[in-house]
């Protein structure tokens, strides 16, 4: 069974310790939601799990191999959907997600419209960046994890801004990357309907990082 | 195509697409580099053979400015709205993001300015003679200009006010592109040998293709931390 593990993860951020002695293991097919108030580290930990950030200590590791070993083939996995919709104004709807779904490798029409479809955004599809509205651009973002296929899903509060039949597209497309082995981590504060997702509450590991960033205070400094 | 190829090619069109699209920033570059230049006859007077004489390192130091100016965009524009993650998380190495970065920013900043250089050492009534020499100096100039700038504009994304930061990261290292480039065109012109010139630029050219993406890459990972 191969897995993706995060093994007694340390975050440290801005000198902060953000958490500390996290876990957590996704098998192929699973879904992981991470919950915690603001702050609690969720984006900080997709961070991680992506490959932006290196953890201060502990590993990640990929059906047992260290992913700090071999970074490219861990980037080539990972489908990271953050807080920012990566969309330009003076470019079109096909021409943002085109050029996405190029770079993860060779991307023709029909990648373009699975993306579109997916999302319904078919008929958006020649308007520029700039008169989407707010929902429509993470629409957008979000067709990037269709157009150009991963195993692993990364998404940073994706049901934000999104209107029902959005969700049920998004819920939709994870169901479906779910059923061919793919794996998602989610950050979320609105329920999603991800059925036999695992919960990670990251309070606990926040508290623990406070603790231990209290510890180190106290000691004397030579 | 293989991915890399791909990934590069991918991204190359993109920014140059970008460029088309918004002309006006495109071409401010160009505009401050003529402005600029013609600013110097009413600042030292209009005699001909001062001019003349001064047009090599007017037009140099004036291009240097001009990319200078159009340095902050190059990342930050894709920084603000998220792209930059996600090109630090595309497979293909981000040397190569950053190379093909540096090559848009010279084919939309770069290009411009050599194609506008020997109007204005026309206009220095600089010797015709001359004009060759100057193109091929700025063409493997203005290439390393982009590249450090590149760096330069990786290291300072972040940073408040980088757009002031950049000349002063990336100025010193140019000085050399300078030197070289106005002893070219000054050797040419009193019928010298510039061959010695040219071809330290060019090393220079080399140099900063093999060094600027790697510095880049290393400073676009350090501006995701």
């Amino acid at each position: 069974m191969s897995l993706f593990e995060g093994r007694n993860l340390i975050c440290i951020r801005g000198g902060r310790h953000v958490f500390a002695g996290l876990g957590f293991a996704v098998s192929a097919g699973g879904a992981l939601v991470l919950v915690g108030p603001n702050g609690s580290g969720k984006s900080s930990l997709l961070r991680l799990m992506a490959g932006l950030s290196r953890p201060a200590s502990g590993g990640l590791s990929w059906a047992g191999a260290e992913i700090a070993g071999d970074p490219e083939a861990h980037r080539a996995r990972v489908r990271y959907i953050g807080h920012l919709d990566c969309v330009k104004a003076v470019l079109s709807v096909s021409e943002n997600l085109s050029f996405w779904a190029g770079q993860y490798g060779p991307a023709g029409p029909d990648e373009v419209r699975r993306g579109l479809e997916a999302f319904a955004l078919e008929n958006l599809a020649g308007l520029p960046g700039q008169v989407l509205s707010a929902g429509q651009r993470h629409r957008l973002a979000l067709a990037r994890l269709a157009a150009s296929p991963g195993e692993l899903w990364l998404l940073d509060e994706p049901t934000v801004g999104l209107d029902t039949a959005a969700q049920e597209h998004l819920t939709a497309a994870i169901a479906a990357h779910r059923g061919a082995g793919g794996r998602v981590v989610a950050a979320t504060h609105t329920p999603m309907d991800l059925p036999g997702a695992q919960t990670l509450t990251l309070e606990p590991f926040a508290l623990a990082a406070r603790a231990a960033e209290a510890e180190l205070d106290a000691e004397p400094a030579w | 195509m293989s991915g890399l190829a791909h990934g590069f090619w991918g991204l190359l069109t993109r920014d140059l697409r970008l460029a088309l699209r918004r002309r006006a920033d495109a071409s401010l570059a160009v505009l401050f580099f003529v402005l600029a230049a013609a600013l110097f006859p009413f600042g030292v007077g209009p005699e001909p053979n001062l001019l003349a004489r001064m047009a090599p390192g007017v037009i140099w130091v004036t291009a240097l400015l001009a990319v200078l100016l159009s340095l902050e965009r190059l990342f930050l524009a894709d920084y603000e709205d998220g792209s930059l993650e996600l090109m630090v998380l595309a497979p293909q190495p981000l040397e190569m993001t950053v190379l093909a970065k540096a090559l848009a920013h010279w084919l939309t900043t770069g290009l411009p300015l050599i194609a506008a250089a020997p109007l204005l050492a026309l206009l220095y009534n600089m010797d015709p003679a001359g004009l060759p020499m100057l193109v091929v100096a700025m063409a493997l100039g203005t290439p390393s200009l982009s590249l450090t700038g590149a760096v330069g504009a990786a290291l300072t994304l972040g940073a408040r006010r980088g757009g002031v930061l950049i000349p002063l990261l990336v100025l010193p290292l140019n000085i050399p592109v300078l030197i070289f480039g106005v002893a070219a065109l000054d050797a040419a012109l009193s019928g010298f040998n510039p061959l010695p010139h040219i071809m330290f630029l060019g090393a220079l050219f080399l140099g900063s293709l093999v060094l600027a993406p790697l510095a880049g890459a290393a400073a676009l990972r350090q501006a995701m931390e």
